[in-house]
């Protein structure tokens, strides 16, 4: 989770460029309506909910764990507590937010299918991103070089901390049938750009990005 | 950090309850009530640009700039408050006020009871954190000013100003509750007790009428000075302050002077607090923090700020603050979360422990900075007249907190 350098405190421009925002999160941008209540779980420094607020009048709120990336989303005028995952969300009363947002942390958490099962207690839906590793160049790897391969979209070595579990499109479409979770709106892309993939999602895509919710509800 | 003050201010007074008596909580009366207050910078033209700041256990009205122009007299956070500083006094029009039951200029038990002409004493009736604040509103209502931007304050100043949010809601945009707690726990109303008892134990005191003798309880206060002392320290700060250092002795003495520089630090900051400070006014005032707990009468934190959805929260904690830990602001941004409040919380990384909110100059310009930039967008505050907005110098990083201020700390 990058922050901004120290910059005057000031207030944001009126149009922060769409174009600065990583791409799974302007991805995520496009999926959210405007003037809707928002949470973002690991709002790093902020941009993401910033842009929502100026150019959808979202109405946002942050949880982010970092000193550095709750004084830039602060910087920003933004509304972030600091606290990890799970202390975070479960104060939030059921249906708080019209979408909650988990932006690239999927793997590195310790619960997912908690965390996942309390974004859609909170929130009508959830957006998720992730990186893939059921991409064919992850799979070559293994195949050829037999190293355990590193996702293309989050090159971290399985020694660099934080800790992160390797799963694939198909693991996770697998477990949201598994827990009654519809996978509604999907975005795939191949590093950063936007990709048709007919049939070979799994295959083709470095990242997914997935509008989820509840079946039962 | 900028160094700019806001100058030369002067004590001002406002006196209420004249004809109709203050009423209690406890059920006592007062009357009149004298609250002392200070302001810096401008009031805008319709009047939305004001700020209160509210002080902690042994604070004062004087918050910013040099009381009657004296140099030595500076305010206590004189850091956080003034032109270009985190409470921009070109910007804002920032009210500091001292507590009902304080001895610096306001209603107090040092003050003349109308009903016998002499000090109260120990008839001075017990107040509360909710009492401080209805004074409080008082003084905003003479001040002409219908709602403030925000109210902020560190300790027991935090705890007015979760009083404000709590139970004036609509009469602040903005609350920033900084190193405190929404329930004083049994450890803190044990700190408490200390202290009184070391008042209590000390023959000067006689009931709390000393107000006419030669002696006053200094003994006694200075110790209960000491006990608090300790608990806004740290361990880490008082390693790196103080260590296991003599005070200028090559070797131990093996006797009872003062031979550690911690013991010498504790003992001049108690008796330098006996110059300053009114034993009976500590007795009050602890008490007040003591019945301080907002999760009554129903149970529930939560519950107490229902009626505070449109006040925006700015919680801050510090990591080594182990008189107010970090978990009792935890509890509290958890309450407000499940109430449904807009909440901005951070626990900032320090090793000042208590006395963090007064040191950490730097996070805490950032963070007041931010945030009060937000709030004047989002309620569209007008600047005063003639203001020109200035650009901040850029943080100075890794800049360390100025060690002499621990010394003046008014935790």
């Amino acid at each position: 989770m990058n922050t901004t350098p120290n910059q005057p405190i000031a207030a944001p421009a009126p149009e922060s460029p769409a174009a600065r925002l990583r791409p799974d999160l302007r991805a995520i941008a496009e999926l959210v309506d405007p003037a809707t209540r928002v949470l973002d779980i690991g709002c790093g420094d902020g941009a993401l909910l910033e842009h929502l607020r100026d150019r959808k009048q979202v109405r946002g709120r942050g949880i982010e764990l970092t000193e550095a990336g709750v004084l830039a989303c602060v910087r920003r005028g933004l509304s972030v507590r600091q606290g990890n995952v799970q202390e975070g969300l479960a104060d939030y009363p059921d249906l708080s937010f019209d979408s909650v947002i988990l932006s690239q942390t999927l793997p590195f958490l310790d619960d997912p299918a908690m965390v996942l099962g309390e974004m859609l207690r909170v929130g009508r839906t959830a957006i998720v991103s992730f990186s893939n590793w059921g991409h064919w160049r992850c799979r070559l790897e293994l195949l050829f070089t037999g190293r355990i391969p590193v996702a293309v979209d989050l090159p971290q070595q399985w020694y660099e901390s934080p800790r992160r579990q390797p799963f694939s499109v198909t693991d996770f479409a697998r477990f949201c049938r598994q827990v009654d979770i519809e996978i509604d709106r999907q975005v795939y892309m191949n590093r950063g750009v936007r990709i048709r993939t007919g049939r070979f999602k799994n295959l083709l895509s470095t990242t997914a990005v997935f509008t989820l919710h509840r079946r039962s509800r | 950090m900028t160094t700019d003050s806001i100058g030369d201010v002067t004590a001002q007074s406002f006196i209420f309850a004249e004809d109709e008596p203050f009423c209690l909580e406890s059920g006592e009366t007062l009357r009149p009530v004298t609250l002392a207050y200070e302001t810096y910078g401008t009031l805008n033209a319709d009047r939305s640009n004001a700020i209160l700041i509210c002080h902690a256990l042994s604070g004062s009205a004087h918050a910013a700039g040099y009381l009657g122009g004296d140099p030595d007299k500076v305010g206590w956070w004189e850091d956080c408050i003034g032109p270009g500083k985190a409470f921009d006094t070109d910007r804002f029009f920032v009210i500091c006020s001292n507590v009902v039951g304080s001895c610096y200029g306001s209603t107090g038990p040092a003050s003349l009871d109308p009903a016998t002409g002499k000090p109260y004493g120990l008839n001075f009736p017990v107040v509360t954190v909710g009492d401080m604040v209805r004074a409080q509103v008082n003084l905003i209502d003479h001040l002409g000013i219908d709602k403030l931007l925000c109210v902020a304050g560190g300790s027991m100043g935090g705890m007015q100003v979760l009083e404000w949010a709590a139970h004036h809601p609509q009469r602040t945009h903005a609350a920033i509750p900084i190193a405190t707690t929404a329930h004083h726990s049994p450890m803190l109303i044990a700190f408490s007790e200390v202290g009184r008892q070391a008042i209590y134990a000390d023959p000067a005191w006689n009931h709390g009428a000393y107000y006419d003798k030669a002696q006053k309880p200094d003994a006694g206060l200075a110790v209960a000075r000491m006990v608090g002392h300790i608990t806004y320290l740290s361990e880490e700060s008082m390693q790196m302050k103080f260590g296991r250092r003599l005070q200028g002795l090559e070797k131990y003495g093996y006797e009872f002077e003062t031979e550690f520089e911690i013991e010498s630090y504790l003992r001049y900051n108690g008796r330098k607090f006996t110059e300053r400070f009114d034993a009976n006014s500590y007795l009050y005032v602890t008490k007040a923090m003591d019945y301080f707990d907002l999760t009554q009468p129903t149970g529930s934190l939560a519950a107490a700020f229902v009626g505070s959805l449109n006040v925006k929260f700015l919680v801050i904690s510090f990591t080594s603050d182990w008189l107010y830990p970090s978990y009792h602001s935890k509890q509290l941004v958890s309450a407000l979360t499940a109430a449904n409040v807009d909440v901005t919380y951070l626990d900032v990384r320090s090793s000042w422990g208590h006395d963090a909110f007064l040191l950490e100059v730097e996070t805490m310009t950032n963070l007041l900075g931010s945030f009060l930039d937000r709030l004047v967008r989002e309620e569209q505050v007008a600047a005063p007249a003639g203001y020109a907005p200035r650009a901040l110098p850029a943080p100075i990083i890794g800049a360390q907190p100025n060690r002499t201020r621990l010394a003046d700390s008014l935790a």
